[in-house]
C-alpha cells in the first residue's frame, strides 16, 4: 500500500471544508444549506481520521463516530425545522425568513 | 419594635391584599387602608410618646438594631429622631390619602396596584428609619420599582416614556450613591481598621479634602435627582404629569421629601467640611430652582405639569436651607418639607379628580368652573394659596425660615429667592384664573366635589393651617436633631478656623 | 384692654361661619356678614372709651393670645398692641366698615353670591385689623397679605367677566412685588437687630444705627417699597384703576378707606427708621406729591365715574405720603382719618348712584341726577367739597391744610414742593368739581327712565357717614381758626410733632392761598364739566378719539403701557418659549444618543442566516489568524 503524504488528506479536507462553506454562505436554498453543512462536518471528520491514521491512535475514529452521531442528531432537527419552515412560509428561501432584523 | 412594625405593617398589609385579592377588588383596599390607618397610628403613637425627644440623652427617640450580615459590617439597624418621625407621620398621612383617593380611580388590576402602594411607602418609611448605609441604600431602591410599576401600568397616555425617565434618572443617581457608600466604607475600613456601614461609626470618618469632596458629591447627586434641583429635575415633570393621581400624591409628597433628608441627615454631617465648601454652589442650585421652577410654572398648559414645576420651585427652597444650614433655615427646611407634601399633595388630588372628571388636563380646555363647582373652587384656592406662601399657612413659616435663616449668611442668596415669592404669586393665581375664573365653557361644567374626597382634603387643609398657626409644636420635634447636627458641624468646623463668610 | 383679641376675631368668626355654613338664607348671612364688624365695632367703642378713660401707664398696651414660633432668639407672639395710634386706626376701620358692611346688605340684594360676598368682606376687616393691632412685623405680614388677599378675592368677585378676573391678578401681584421687597426689609431689620416686635426694633434702632447710615437707608427704602404697593403709589401704582373691577362697596372699605392706606399706616408705624433715613423720607414726599400730581391729572380725563375716584384715591395718599415725607405723621394720619370718611362716602354715594343707572358708569352718559337722586346727590356734594378741600366745616380741609402749612415750614419741604403741592389742590378741586357736574347737573343724557338709587339700607350709611365728612375737621383746626388741637395731642405719644408751624399770619396766607385755589379749580372743573357734556351732547354717535394727550393721561400716563412691554410681556415672552423646558435638552440628548447607536447597530442585525454566517465565518478566520500570527 502505497503512503501518500498526510498533507494531500489534509488538503483534501480543507478544499472540502472551503467548498461546504462557500455552500453556506451563496446557497439560498435551505436544503443545500444543510447539505453543505454536512459536507464541513464530512471536512472536519476526515481531518479527524487523518489525523488519527497519522499519530496512530484511535482518537481519530472516535471523534468521528462523535461527528456522524452529531451529524445525524442535526439532521433530523434541521429536516424537520425545514418541514415547519416550508410548511409556514411555502418556500425554502432563507432569504423569506429575514423577520428577526432590528 | 415599633420602627419595624412601621415598615412591616404597610408591606405586610400589602402582600396579604394581594395574595386575598384576586377575586375581589374590595378586598386589597380595605386591607391597604386598615394597613396604612394603622402604621398612622402608630406613627402618631410613636409622636405623641416623645412629644421633643429628650435634649439631654441625644435627639433618638426610638432604635433597633439587628445582626444581619456581620461578616462585611452590615446590620439592620432602624433609628428615629424627630426628623424622621415628622416625615414617618406625613408618610402615613399621605398613605391613607393615596389609599383613599385611588378607591374608585382605579379599577384595573386593583390587587397589584395597591400591593405596590403599600411597598412604596414601607419602602419610604425605611428609608427615612434606617441608619445603616447598606440597609437605607436597599431601601432607596426597594422604593423605586413599585413606583416605576405605578406609573408604567395605571398612568396615563405617555407613561412608558416617563416611568422610564424616571427610572434611569433616580438609578444614575443611585448608582453614584451606591459607589460613594462603597467608597466611603473602603476608606473608613483602612482608616479605622473596622469594615461596617454603621451611620454612627462612618460620622466623623476623616477624609482628604478631595477625597471628601468626590464622596459627597455621589450623594449629593443622588439627592439633588431625588429632591430635584435644577438642572436634574427634568425626570420629575414628566412623572408626575403621568402618574396616576396617588402616585404624583407620593411622589410629590414623599419621594422628593426622601432627597432632601437625604441631604440633612447624610451629606452635611458626614462630609461637613466638603459640604461647607459646597454650599456656595448648593445655594446657587437652590435659587435657581426657586426661580426657574417658578417660571416654567407659569409656562405650563397641562395642570398636572404646572403643579409639578411649583414642586421644584418649592423644593429650591428646601436646599438653600439645608447648605445654609443654621438653626432658622434648617427648621423652614423642615417645616417647607412637611408643608409642601400637604399642600402639593392636596394639588394634584385636585388635578386628578379635574382629570377624572373632564378626561383632560390642558387648562386651555378650561375655566369659569367656579360656577359648576364652588367648593372645588373654593378649596383649590385654598390649597393655592397655601402654595403661594400666604402667612398664616404652612408653606409661609417655612419660607420665612429659610430666608431668615439663609439671610445671616447669605444675603444676596435671599434677596433673590424673595423674588420667588412674587413669581409663585403669578403661577398659583393664573392657574386659578385659566381653571376657576372667566366663563365657564357650555358642556364643560365640573362637577362638584365628592364627600369622600372632601374629607381628605379638608383634612390636609387643617393641618397646613394648624402648622401655619401652631408650628412650635413640629419645631419641637425636629428641634433636638437639629441641634444635635449643628453640634457635630460645628465642633468639626470650628477647629479648622473655617468661616460662613464667603458669599 | 382683654377685649383686644375679639375685635379682629369677631369678623374672623363672621368669616368662618359664612365660609363653612352650607347654604344660608339671606338674611341670616347678611346678619352674620354684618353683625360680626358690628360687635366689633361695638368692643372697639369700648376698648376706646376705657383707654381714653384710664390711659395705660406707659401710652400703650398689648395682649399676647399665643406664642407663634419661638427658635432661639427669634420669637415672634400673636400679639396685639393698642397705642393711641392703632386706635384711631381701628376706630376707622370698624365703624366705616361697619356701615360698608350695612349698605352692602342692599347693595349686594340678589347678587347669587351674597354669602360669599360677606365672607370676603368679613377676612378683609379681620386681616386688616390684625394688620393694624400687630405688635411684630410678622403678624403685621400675616394681615398685609390678608387684605391683599381679600382684595383679589374681591376685585375678581364678578369671576366671570375674564377682565374682572386678571385685574384681581394683576392687583395682587403688583402689590406682591412690593411684599417681596419689604419682606427683604424685615429680614434685614431681624439679621441687624435681632428683634421683629415693632416697638423693640425702632428702640434698638434709634439707638444702634446713626442717622444717614447705610443700613438705616437699606431698611427704609425697604419697607417704603412695600407700602408704596399697598398704597398705589409710584411706580406701583397701575393696579388700582383695574381694582375698580370689584363691587362697589368693596371699592369703598378696601380701595378707599382702608387698605390702601395700609402703606401709609406703615410708614408712620415705622417713622423712627424713616427719620434716620433722610434721602429715603425726602423720597417718601416726592413720590407722595408725584403721585399726586400724576393721578390728579389722570382724573380729570376719566369717563368712569369709579375711575375717576380710583384716581383721586391715588392722589389723596400722596397728600398722606407728602406729609410723612416732610414729617407731618399727625398730619398724614389725620388725613388718613378724614380720607375714609369722605372717600368711603363718595363711593357708596356713587354706587347708588350706578344703581340708579343700572349699572351704567360712564359719566357722560349721566347728567341732572340730582333731582332723581337726591341723597346720593347730597351725600356725594358733602364728600366732594370734603375732598376739594374747601372750608371750613368740611373734614378735608382742616386734615390737607395741616399737611401744606407743614409743607411750607418743615425743613425737609419747602416752597418748591410747596408750589407742587398747590397745584395738586387745583386739580383735585378740578377734578372733583367736574365728576360733580358732569353726573349730577346739566341735562339728563342717557339716564333711564326709572332709576332706583336704593332704598334704608343704602340710604342710612350714606347720611350716617356725611356726618364725620362734615364736622370731622373740628377736631382740628388751625390755629387761626380756633386752634382745636385734640387729634394731635391724642397722638402725640405715639407720632410726635416738634413743633414747627409758622406764625399765624403766614398760617393765615397759606390758607388763603389754598382756599383760593381750590375755589379757583372747583370752577374750572364745573367749566370742564359743562364743555364736556356739551359735547358729549352734540356728537353722540361719533365719539371723539381725543388728542394723543389726552389718550396719554387717560392710560394713567402709560405706565401699563410700559410695564407690558418691560416686564409682562419679556416674562411671558420668556414663558411661552420655554415652556418644554431647556434644561430638558440634556436628558435628550442623551436619549438621542441612545436612540442613534440603536439604529447603528441594528444595521447589522439584517434577519439574514447567510449574512450572519458569513460574518461568523470571517471572525472565525479572524480570531485563528489573530492566534497564529501575533
Amino acid at each position: 500500500m502505497r503512503q501518500y503524504p498526510i498533507d494531500y488528506g489534509l488538503v483534501l479536507s480543507a478544499v472540502l471544508f472551503a467548498i461546504g462553506m462557500a455552500g453556506v454562505f451563496v446557497r439560498r436554498n435551505v436544503i443545500f444549506v444543510l447539505l453543505c453543512i454536512e459536507i464541513m462536518l464530512n471536512a472536519a471528520g476526515l481531518a479527524f481520521v487523518l489525523g488519527g491514521a497519522r499519530w496512530g491512535q484511535a482518537d481519530g475514529q472516535v471523534m468521528f463516530i462523535f461527528i456522524l452521531a452529531m451529524a445525524a442528531a442535526e439532521v433530523s432537527v434541521g429536516l424537520a425545522l425545514i418541514m415547519r419552515m416550508f410548511h409556514r412560509f411555502k418556500s425554502l428561501d432563507t432569504n423569506e425568513i429575514a423577520r428577526m432584523k432590528g | 419594635m415599633i420602627l419595624l412594625a412601621l415598615v412591616a405593617v404597610p408591606v405586610a398589609g400589602g402582600l396579604l391584599g394581594w395574595a386575598l385579592g384576586r377575586r375581589s377588588t374590595l378586598v386589597p383596599r380595605w386591607i391597604s387602608l386598615v394597613a396604612m390607618v394603622l402604621d398612622l397610628g402608630l406613627s402618631i403613637v410613636l409622636w405623641a410618646e416623645h412629644p421633643a425627644a429628650s435634649i439631654g440623652g441625644g435627639p433618638w427617640i426610638a432604635k433597633l438594631t439587628l445582626p444581619w450580615i456581620p461578616q462585611w459590617g452590615i446590620q439592620f439597624e432602624l433609628a428615629a429622631d424627630g426628623l424622621s418621625l415628622l416625615m414617618i407621620v406625613l408618610t402615613a398621612l399621605l398613605g391613607v390619602a393615596s389609599v383613599i383617593v385611588s378607591w374608585s380611580t382605579v379599577r384595573e388590576r386593583v390587587a397589584f396596584y395597591n400591593l405596590n402602594l403599600c411597598l412604596v411607602i414601607g419602602g419610604i418609611v425605611g428609608v427615612f428609619v434606617a441608619l445603616d448605609l447598606f440597609l437605607f441604600y436597599l431601601f432607596w431602591e426597594l422604593m423605586l420599582i413599585p413606583m416605576y410599576f405605578i406609573i408604567a401600568i395605571w398612568g396615563h397616555e405617555k407613561r412608558q416614556a416617563a416611568s422610564i425617565k424616571f427610572l434611569l434618572f433616580t438609578q444614575a443617581g443611585g448608582l453614584l450613591m451606591l459607589l460613594a457608600i462603597l467608597a466611603l466604607f473602603f476608606i473608613h475600613g483602612a482608616t479605622s481598621g473596622e469594615y461596617t456601614f454603621d451611620y454612627f461609626k462612618l460620622l466623623g470618618t476623616p477624609l482628604a479634602p478631595g477625597v471628601a469632596t468626590a464622596v459627597m458629591l455621589g450623594f449629593f447627586v443622588a439627592f439633588a435627582i431625588k429632591l430635584p434641583a435644577v438642572p436634574v429635575h427634568t425626570w420629575l415633570p414628566d412623572a408626575h404629569t403621568q402618574a396616576p393621581t396617588a402616585g404624583s400624591v407620593i411622589l410629590a409628597g414623599l419621594l422628593l421629601k426622601t432627597g432632601a433628608y437625604g441631604l440633612i441627615r447624610f451629606v452635611v454631617p458626614l462630609f461637613p467640611n466638603a459640604a461647607l465648601q459646597f454650599a456656595p454652589i448648593a445655594m446657587i442650585l437652590g435659587v435657581a430652582g426657586v426661580i426657574y421652577g417658578a417660571a416654567l410654572a407659569f409656562a405650563q398648559d397641562d395642570l398636572k405639569r404646572l403643579v409639578a414645576y411649583t414642586s421644584i420651585s418649592h423644593l429650591g427652597f428646601v436646599l438653600i436651607g439645608v447648605f445654609a444650614w443654621n438653626t432658622l433655615a434648617l427648621q423652614g427646611a423642615i417645616v417647607t418639607m412637611v408643608a409642601h407634601g400637604l399642600s402639593t399633595g392636596a394639588l394634584f388630588i385636585l388635578a386628578g379628580s379635574i382629570q377624572d372628571r373632564l378626561h383632560t388636563r390642558d387648562m386651555r380646555a378650561m375655566g369659569g368652573f367656579w360656577e359648576s363647582a364652588p367648593r372645588f373652587g373654593g378649596i383649590m384656592l385654598f390649597f393655592a394659596l397655601a402654595s403661594l406662601g400666604l402667612p398664616g399657612l404652612a408653606d409661609f413659616v417655612g419660607e420665612f425660615l429659610v430666608l431668615l435663616g439663609t439671610y445671616a449668611v447669605a444675603p444676596v442668596i435671599a434677596i433673590i429667592a424673595a423674588v420667588g415669592v412674587v413669581l409663585s404669586a403669578v403661577y398659583a393665581l393664573w392657574m386659578i384664573y385659566r381653571t376657576f375664573q372667566g366663563r365657564q365653557a357650555p358642556g364643560r361644567a365640573l362637577p362638584d366635589l365628592k364627600a369622600r374626597e372632601m374629607a381628605v382634603l379638608a383634612v390636609l387643609a387643617a393641618l397646613l393651617l394648624w402648622i401655619g398657626l401652631f408650628p412650635q409644636r413640629v419645631l419641637d420635634t425636629a428641634a433636638p436633631s437639629i441641634n444635635q447636627l449643628q453640634a457635630g458641624r460645628t465642633a468639626l468646623v470650628v477647629p479648622h478656623g473655617v468661616h460662613r463668610d464667603e458669599l | 384692654m382683654e377685649l383686644l383679641w375679639l375685635v379682629p376675631a369677631l369678623p374672623l368668626l363672621g368669616f368662618a361661619l359664612l365660609t363653612l355654613a352650607r347654604r344660608l338664607v339671606r338674611g341670616v348671612a347678611a346678619l352674620i356678614g354684618v353683625g360680626s364688624i358690628g360687635l366689633s365695632m361695638l368692643v372697639t367703642l369700648w376698648i376706646a372709651y376705657s383707654f381714653l378713660v384710664s390711659p395705660p401707664q406707659s401710652g400703650a398696651a398689648s395682649d399676647t393670645v399665643w406664642s407663634w414660633i419661638a427658635l432661639g432668639d427669634f420669637r415672634v407672639s400673636v400679639a396685639f398692641y393698642l397705642d393711641s395710634f392703632s386706635l384711631v386706626m381701628i376706630l376707622v376701620i370698624t365703624i366705616v366698615g361697619f356701615f360698608i358692611h350695612l349698605y352692602s346688605a342692599g347693595y349686594m340684594e340678589g347678587d347669587d353670591g351674597f354669602a360669599r360676598f360677606f365672607a370676603y368682606m368679613n377676612l378683609f376687616t379681620a386681616s386688616m385689623l390684625i394688620l393694624v393691632l400687630a405688635d411684630n412685623l410678622l403678624l403685621l405680614l400675616v394681615g398685609w397679605e390678608g387684605v391683599g388677599l381679600c382684595s383679589y378675592l374681591l376685585i375678581g368677585f364678578w369671576y366671570r367677566d375674564p377682565a374682572n378676573a386678571r385685574a384681581a391678578v394683576k392687583a395682587f401681584v403688583v402689590t406682591r412685588t412690593g411684599d417681596a421687597a419689604m419682606l427683604v426689609g424685615f429680614l434685614l431689620l431681624f439679621t441687624s437687630l435681632g428683634t421683629l416686635n415693632i416697638q423693640d426694633l425702632l428702640s434698638k434702632a434709634v439707638s444702634q444705627w446713626p442717622s444717614g447710615s447705610g443700613i438705616a437707608i437699606a431698611a427704609a427704602a425697604l419697607i417704603l417699597a412695600g407700602a408704596l404697593g399697598k398704597s398705589a403709589q409710584l411706580p406701583l401704582q397701575t393696579w388700582l384703576p383695574d381694582a375698580m373691577a370689584g363691587p362697589t362697596p368693596v371699592s369703598a372699605l378696601i380701595h378707599a378707606a382702608t387698605m390702601v392706606t395700609a402703606g401709609v399706616y406703615l410708614v408712620a408705624r415705622t417713622h423712627a427708621i424713616f427719620a434716620l433715613a433722610p434721602p429715603v423720607q425726602l423720597a417718601v414726599g416726592i413720590i407722595g406729591v408725584a403721585t399726586l400730581l400724576i393721578a390728579g391729572f389722570s382724573a380729570i380725563t376719566q369717563r368712569d365715574i369709579k375711575r375717576v375716584l380710583a384716581y383721586s384715591t391715588m392722589s389723596q395718599i400722596g397728600y398722606m405720603f407728602l406729609a410723612l415725607g416732610v414729617g407731618a405723621w399727625g398730619a398724614a394720619l389725620f388725613h388718613f382719618v378724614t380720607h375714609a370718611f369722605f372717600k368711603s362716602l363718595l363711593f357708596l354715594a356713587a354706587g347708588s348712584v350706578i344703581l340708579a343707572m343700572h349699572h351704567e358708569q360712564d359719566l357722560l352718559k349721566m347728567g341732572g341726577l340730582w333731582k332723581r337722586a337726591p341723597v346720593a346727590f347730597w351725600t356725594f356734594l358733602v364728600g366732594a367739597l370734603a375732598m376739594a378741600a374747601v372750608p371750613p366745616l368740611i373734614s378735608g380741609f382742616s386734615s390737607k391744610d395741616w399737611i401744606l402749612s407743614w409743607v411750607w415750614s418743615s425743613p425737609a419741604g419747602g416752597p418748591v414742593l410747596y408750589v407742587l403741592a398747590l397745584l395738586g389742590v387745583l386739580l383735585t378741586a378740578t377734578y372733583t368739581a367736574r365728576l360733580v357736574t358732569l353726573a349730577f347737573f346739566g341735562r339728563e343724557r342717557d339716564v333711564p327712565e326709572h332709576v332706583h338709587p336704593g332704598g334704608a339700607l343704602i340710604a342710612v350709611p350714606l347720611i350716617v357717614l356725611a356726618v364725620p365728612a362734615l364736622f370731622l375737621g373740628l377736631i382740628q383746626t388751625p390755629r387761626s381758626l380756633g386752634g382745636v388741637n385734640l387729634f394731635a395731642s391724642f397722638v402725640q405719644g405715639v407720632l410726635p410733632e416738634p413743633g414747627a408751624e409758622g406764625p399765624p399770619s403766614t398760617e393765615l396766607l397759606l390758607m388763603a392761598v389754598s382756599t383760593l385755589v381750590a375755589l379757583a379749580g372747583l370752577v374750572l372743573g364745573w367749566a370742564l364739566g359743562v364743555s364736556q357734556a356739551r359735547a358729549h351732547l352734540a356728537r353722540r354717535e361719533a365719539e371723539p378719539a381725543g388728542s394723543p394727550l389726552h389718550r396719554f393721561l387717560l392710560s394713567g400716563w402709560g405706565f401699563d403701557w410700559l410695564y407690558d412691554r418691560a416686564i409682562v410681556g419679556p416674562y411671558r415672552w420668556l414663558a411661552r418659549i420655554n415652556q418644554s423646558d431647556v434644561a430638558d435638552w440634556i436628558a435628550r440628548g442623551f436619549a438621542a444618543l441612545s436612540r442613534l447607536l440603536n439604529r447603528l447597530l441594528s444595521l447589522a442585525q439584517t434577519g439574514r442566516l447567510r449574512w450572519y454566517a458569513t460574518a461568523l465565518g470571517i471572525g472565525a478566520v479572524a480570531i485563528v489568524a489573530m492566534v497564529v500570527f501575533l
